[in-house]
């Protein structure tokens, strides 16, 4: 589909309580300011304007909550609602799934 | 449809819009491809 | 021009995609990768020039050694074309172990090829994509530019693919002057066989440059084609080749940037890679996979792609209140028409590109010509192996009365005394 800059469309709120990981067909490539994520799948591609938000999506799978990943890359509290949103942008188009106990 | 920074937007979801830390692009939306 | 702020602020702003896009990338996101010049078709406007093969091609070999530095690159898809890329014999087994190594891949054709077989085949590979090339809605629009045929030859591979299961196949076309009035025409056979439509712009580029004054859409028609892609876009492609546009009002969507050098390139049949495919010209050119450090040092270390890393300058345009998004423009499009890089577009839709171009003719200099020619030297092409028995008729000629004289005839008056005779006879 066609490129949005910005999205005005309402985001679900996303659950920071959950454990989420990459989706498989997802591949990610750092890049200096940030990472570029593609889904082979949907062929969608999205770019990460944030280096820790790459590193927080390389360490998403080894903790049991997205809050808990958030802490350990360093993002205080009054900085996470801004990751919240992206990390749901990114579930959005099935960048992220969220991993059933 | 992308928007220009132009467009009216209400206050709140116009800091949400600056602060977005994702973008998405289409892979077909780069000039000098096929 | 600064990119990001430190992180740990509490309110980081991003810098805009296209910001940060313009400084280049460590690997192009995608490219454009011209397996051959050789194709069973002349169209009038090929950006490459393409129709008889260089006999300097990249060997199979060597075509999955740039597949496997592309995957060390995470080059996330490539988009394969030429000349015709199916009529390599290898273009299969190239096919395969591209998304055998990660490489996506949606490839451009003029629909040859594409059998039901081949059609079954490529709709079970899921990073597999094709796009079939149209340019017309009517059989005569189309053949115009594309030679006879080829509307029939692309309708039946789409029919083939539709029938195969395959989804959301491309329907690429170049918008002219002749089929801009076509462009619902155009939607409704992309939603009739399953494709999603794809607008893109002419260049003069290649041939393009030759039948350019008879093709390029008038600036009424570029109008035409920017409101009806504000109305009805929604799911059409354009590989983001009109942000010249964006001077009408609002930017289409797309990064609405030049990518050439930075986020994507071209590998051409012989492995030199230039700038974009619709540059084929030296002055574009940055290397050539054959030497040593392959594609990723050309795209990483050559003069020239670092040279565009580097902010341009907009010259005359910066003062355009739509350079923001217009950016002067397509880089070839000035190149090709004679047009100074730093300036506008040569279909400008202020009408600065057109002033130019006026002052400018009647002047000695006249626009570059593209690097090689592989055009096929009689049109249309002659018929190849493979392609079925070449059709001959055997005649006699009606204007001999007898065989023409041996040159071995010893009589000197051989020939000459018949030829008296039915003077004397016609004059009588």
């Amino acid at each position: 589909m066609t490129a949005c800059a910005v999205s005005t469309k309402n985001t679900a709120t996303l659950d920071l309580n959950q454990a989420w990981r990459v989706h498989p067909q997802v591949s990610i490539r750092p890049e200096p300011f940030g990472a570029l994520l593609y889904h082979f799948g949907t062929r969608k591609l999205s770019f990460l304007k944030d280096r820790r938000l790459l590193e927080i999506v390389q360490v998403l799978s080894d903790y049991p909550t997205a809050r808990q990943a958030c802490s350990v890359i360093g993002i205080t509290e009054s900085e996470l609602p801004q990751f919240q949103r992206a990390l749901a942008t990114l579930r959005d188009s099935q960048m992220l799934i969220e991993v059933s106990v | 449809m992308s928007q220009s920074p132009q467009n009216a937007i209400p206050a709140e979801e116009a800091v949400l819009e600056a602060d977005t830390l994702v973008e998405e692009v289409s892979i077909d939306g780069m000039c000098g491809v096929y | 021009m600064t990119l990001l702020e430190a992180p740990g602020a509490p309110s980081t702003k991003p810098a805009r995609l296209v910001d940060l896009f313009e400084f280049g990338l460590d690997s192009p996101i995608c490219l454009t990768w011209e397996l051959t010049y050789a194709c069973n078709l002349s169209c009038v406007h090929c950006l490459s020039s393409s129709g008889r093969r260089d006999p300097r091609e990249l060997s199979t070999e060597e075509c999955k050694a740039v597949i496997d530095e592309l995957e060390r690159m995470q080059v996330f898809y490539v988009n394969i074309g030429g000349g015709e890329p199916t009529v390599r014999s290898d273009f299969w087994e190239i096919l395969d172990y591209a998304t055998e190594h990660h490489v996506g891949v949606k490839f451009s054709t003029n629909g040859v090829k594409i059998t039901p077989e081949r059609a079954a085949q490529l709709a079970a590979n899921d990073y597999l994509d094709i796009q079939i090339s149209l340019d017309g809605a009517t059989a005569e629009v189309n053949d115009y530019v594309r030679g006879p045929g080829s509307y029939a030859t692309a309708i039946k591979a789409m029919e083939n693919l539709q029938a195969a299961g395959m989804e959301n196949f491309k329907l690429s076309v170049v918008c002219t002057r002749y089929n801009i009035p076509q462009l619902d025409e155009f939607k409704a056979i992309a939603d009739k066989y399953g494709a999603q439509l794809r607008l893109t712009r002419l260049r003069p580029s290649g041939r393009g440059a030759d039948t350019w004054d008879d093709l390029h859409p008038l600036p009424e028609q570029q109008r035409e084609l920017y409101d009806w892609l504000i109305a009805n876009g929604d799911g059409v492609l354009t590989g983001d080749s009109f942000f010249h546009l964006s001077a009408f009002g609002e930017a289409l969507p797309g990064l609405n940037l030049c990518g050439a050098g930075r986020v994507v390139c071209l590998i051409d049949p012989v492995g030199d890679v230039y700038a974009c495919p619709f540059a084929i010209h030296d002055d574009f050119l940055a290397g050539n996979v054959r030497q040593p450090g392959g594609f990723a040092h050309v795209w990483r270390q050559s003069e020239l792609f670092q040279e565009l890393r580097k902010p341009q300058s907009g010259g005359a345009c910066t003062s355009c209140q739509f350079f923001d998004t217009c950016k002067g423009g397509c880089m070839a499009a000035k190149f090709f028409t004679g047009l100074p890089l730093d300036g506008p577009d040569p279909e400008c839709v202020q009408g600065y590109g057109e002033e130019l171009l006026k002052a400018a003719k009647g002047k000695e200099k006249s626009a570059p010509k593209p690097s090689g020619d592989h055009s096929h030297r009689t049109s249309p092409p002659r018929p190849r192996e493979g392609m079925g028995p070449v059709q001959l008729t055997l005649t006699r000629r009606e204007d001999l009365q007898r065989p023409p004289v041996n040159d071995c005839e010893p009589n000197p008056l051989a020939g000459f005394a018949a030829q008296l005779a039915s003077e004397q006879e016609s004059a009588s």
